[in-house]
C-alpha cells in the first residue's frame, strides 16, 4: 500500500483511477443486464390456480375491488381486464397500492411469480380480456428500426424519444422503460394501465409491438458510449451542465493564460 | 514616466500654502521590478518546462493518431449499431480536442515558461483633438469646394435620385423571399377529393382504421389516406394534417350544437397541432381525458370539446368530423372546420371563408 500511496500524485495517477472507475462501471452494467433477463413463465392456468386465486384476492384485493372484482366506488370493476392486467400491476407491484395519490407507483412487489399467476388466473376467469403476452413475441429479435419508428409515434410524446419517462399533469408521469421487461412493456400496451392509452392489436399489431421491444431493449443495451446521459432529459441537464463545466474550463484557460509563470 | 499632470481644477490654494502647489499628490510608483522566473534562473526548472511543453506536443500527436485510428479502424459495416456511431464520434471529438488543445496550451505553456519575457512599456500619444478636429473640418471642406456639388445642382440631384433609387432591387428581390402561404394553411388533406371521403389511416403504416378498431380508452395516432403516396411536400402535408383518435364513453361526451354528427360512438379526432405555437399535442391520459401538450403545458379537455383547461393556448383543438363509410372505415366527413394550428395574420378571414 506504500507503494501506491506514494505513486498517487503521479500525473498517471488520474487515468489509472478512470481506466478502473470505466470498468468497474461496464462490469457491473453487464451483470446488472444479464440479471434482468430472468423471467417467469405464466402463460397457462389450471383449475387449482384459479381457486387459489380466488382466496388470495378476496383476502388482499377485494376490499377496494369488491368481492368477486366487481369494483366498488373506490376502484374499478377487473371484469375483463384480463390476466395481462393483472400480470402488470402486480408483477411490477403497482397493485396492491400503497396509498391514494395521482397514479399507483411502482415498487417492490408483494406477490410472488405463482402467486401472481393464480391471481392472474382468477381475474383471467371472470370474463375475457387480454392474455399474457406468447413468449415468441417477447424474444426481442424483432425490427428495431420499425419499431423505433413506433416508438416515435406513438410512445414517444410521454415516454420521451430516448424512454427516460416524463410529466403528465397534476402529478402523473409516464415512467422510464429502462430496465422494465419486455413482458410487462407489452401487456402495458395491451391493457393502458391507469391513464396510458390501449395500444389494441389492431391498432399496434402484435408483431408491431415486438419491433417496440426489440427497439427499446436495443436502445438500452447500446447505453450511452458518450458518457453520462444526464438523465437523457434534453436541454435542460445538458444545458446546465454545459454551463457549468464548460463555462468553468473556459474561465480556469483564461485564468491560466494571463497568469504569470512562477 | 514624466510628472503626472492633475487634471481636476486646482483647488490646492484652499489648503496648500505657496511653493507646496509643485509636489506631487501622488508618488508615481513605477513599474514593479522585474521578477525572475524559475525557469530563467534554475537550468533544472527550464528543462522541466521543456519537457512539459514537449509533452503537450505528444499529447496533440496522440490525439492525431486516436482520430485517425478511430476513423479507419472502427468498422461502421453490417454488424455495427447505434453505439458503434456514437463510440466512433467520441472518439473522434475526444481526438480532434487533443490534437488542438495539446497545440495550443504547448505553444502557450512554451511563451510563458521559456520564451524571453522583457518588459517594454510604451508612452501614451498627447491627444492633440482641437488640431485634428480642424484638419477633418478642412477636408470636408476642400471636397465640398473641389467637388463644386454647391455650384451645379443638376449634379448634387441627380445623384441624390440615383441613390435614393439604388436599394429598389433589394427591396423587390426579398420581398419575394419564397411564395406566400396564402390560404395555404387553411386547407389540409382531410377535404374530400372528387366526392370521395379520405379515410383515417395509421401514422406510420398508412392502414385504414375501422371504427371496431378503435376500443374505449385507445389513442391511435392518424394521418390521411394517401399521404404516404405524396411525391413532394409530404412533410408539409402532414404537419397539418396529423389527427389523434380516441374513443370514450359517449356519455362522457359534451357535445355543442351542430357538432353532433362529427363523432361515432364515442371514437373522436382531433388535430395533434397546438393552437399555442403547433406543437403535437399528443399526450392523451385516458381516466381524465386530458390532452396534454409537452412544450408548454397547454391541457386540453376532451370531454369539453378540447376546451383549453390549462396553458397558454388560446383556442379548443380542432375537431375533425369523421363518420363511418359502407365497409366500416372511419372517414373524414370535410376538412376541419377552421384553420388548424396556431394563429397567424389572415386566420379570422380564412375561417371565415371556410365557414361561409
Amino acid at each position: 500500500m506504500k507503494a501506491l500511496s506514494q505513486k498517487r500524485r503521479h500525473p498517471l495517477a488520474a487515468i489509472a483511477l478512470l481506466l478502473l472507475g470505466l470498468l468497474v462501471t461496464g462490469g457491473l452494467y453487464a451483470v446488472a443486464t444479464t440479471v434482468n433477463q430472468a423471467k417467469a413463465d405464466t402463460t397457462t392456468f389450471s383449475a387449482n390456480d384459479t381457486q387459489e386465486g380466488a382466496k388470495l384476492f378476496a383476502a388482499n384485493c377485494a376490499t377496494c375491488h369488491g368481492m368477486g372484482a366487481s369494483g366498488t366506488k373506490d376502484a374499478p370493476s377487473l371484469v375483463g381486464v384480463g390476466a395481462a392486467a393483472v400480470d402488470f400491476q402486480v408483477g411490477t407491484g403497482r397493485m396492491p397500492m400503497q396509498m391514494n395519490g395521482p397514479q399507483a407507483q411502482e415498487k417492490p412487489r408483494q406477490f410472488n411469480d405463482e402467486q401472481t399467476k393464480q391471481l392472474a388466473a382468477y381475474v383471467a376467469s371472470l370474463g375475457a380480456g387480454p392474455a399474457i403476452p406468447d413468449a415468441s413475441l417477447l424474444d426481442e429479435k424483432g425490427n428495431a428500426a420499425k419499431g423505433g419508428e413506433l416508438f416515435r409515434v406513438n410512445c414517444a410524446m410521454c415516454h420521451n424519444a430516448a424512454a427516460a419517462g416524463g410529466a403528465l399533469t397534476r402529478g402523473k408521469f409516464a415512467p422510464a422503460l429502462a430496465g422494465v421487461s419486455g413482458q410487462h412493456i407489452y401487456e402495458a400496451m395491451v391493457t393502458g394501465p391507469q391513464n396510458m392509452p390501449v395500444f389494441n392489436d389492431a391498432n399496434i399489431s402484435p408483431e408491431g409491438k415486438r419491433d417496440i421491444i426489440t427497439f427499446l431493449k436495443t436502445i438500452e443495451a447500446n447505453g450511452s458510449p458518450g458518457g453520462n446521459d444526464l438523465g437523457s432529459l434534453g436541454p435542460v441537464s445538458e444545458g446546465l451542465f454545459v454551463w457549468v463545466a464548460g463555462l468553468g474550463v473556459i474561465i480556469a484557460f483564461t485564468i491560466w493564460l494571463t497568469s504569470r509563470t512562477s | 514616466m514624466g510628472n503626472h499632470s492633475d487634471g481636476s481644477p486646482n483647488h490646492s490654494g484652499t489648503v496648500a500654502t505657496a511653493g507646496q502647489n509643485d509636489v506631487e499628490k501622488f508618488q508615481d510608483p513605477g513599474l514593479p521590478p522585474h521578477r525572475l522566473r524559475l525557469a530563467d534562473t534554475d537550468p533544472r526548472a527550464a528543462k522541466r518546462a521543456e519537457r512539459q511543453v514537449a509533452i503537450l506536443f505528444g499529447i496533440s500527436v496522440i490525439g492525431t493518431v486516436i482520430f485517425l485510428v478511430s476513423y479507419f479502424a472502427i468498422d461502421l459495416g453490417q454488424d455495427s449499431t447505434i453505439a458503434t456511431i456514437r463510440t466512433q464520434n467520441l472518439l473522434l471529438g475526444l481526438g480532434t480536442a487533443f490534437a488542438m488543445l495539446g497545440i495550443g496550451t504547448g505553444i502557450v505553456h512554451w511563451a510563458k515558461a521559456l520564451m524571453p519575457d522583457h518588459e517594454v512599456s510604451e508612452e501614451r500619444h498627447a491627444i492633440r483633438a482641437e488640431e485634428d478636429r480642424q484638419a477633418a473640418v478642412r477636408i470636408v471642406e476642400d471636397i465640398v469646394e473641389e467637388t463644386g456639388i454647391k455650384r451645379r445642382p443638376l449634379i448634387r440631384n441627380t445623384l441624390l435620385g440615383a441613390v435614393a433609387l439604388a436599394p429598389l432591387p433589394a427591396l423587390a428581390v426579398f420581398g419575394d423571399l419564397g411564395p406566400r402561404p396564402d390560404d395555404k394553411l387553411a386547407h389540409t388533406m382531410w377535404a374530400p377529393q372528387d366526392g370521395k371521403l379520405k379515410r383515417l389511416t395509421r401514422d406510420p403504416d398508412g392502414t385504414p382504421i375501422k371504427a371496431s378498431d378503435v376500443t374505449i380508452g385507445s389513442a391511435f395516432h392518424v394521418i390521411p389516406e394517401g399521404l404516404n403516396e405524396l411525391q413532394e411536400g409530404k412533410l408539409n402535408a402532414k404537419a397539418k394534417a396529423v389527427v389523434l383518435l380516441m374513443r370514450l364513453n359517449p356519455d362522457d361526451l359534451t357535445i355543442s350544437k351542430g357538432r353532433e354528427t362529427w363523432s361515432y360512438n364515442g371514437i373522436v379526432a382531433y388535430s395533434k397541432i397546438c393552437t399555442h405555437v403547433g406543437c403535437p399535442v399528443a399526450l392523451y391520459e385516458q381516466q381524465t381525458h386530458h390532452l396534454l401538450c409537452p412544450c408548454h403545458q397547454s391541457t386540453f379537455d376532451l370531454t369539453k370539446e378540447c376546451k383549453v383547461i390549462f396553458g397558454p393556448a388560446s383556442r379548443p383543438l380542432p375537431q375533425l368530423p369523421i363518420a363511418v363509410d359502407a365497409e366500416g372505415y372511419l372517414v373524414a366527413t370535410s376538412d376541419f372546420k377552421e384553420p388548424v394550428g396556431p394563429s397567424y395574420w389572415e386566420r379570422d378571414e380564412h375561417e371565415r371563408l371556410i365557414n361561409s
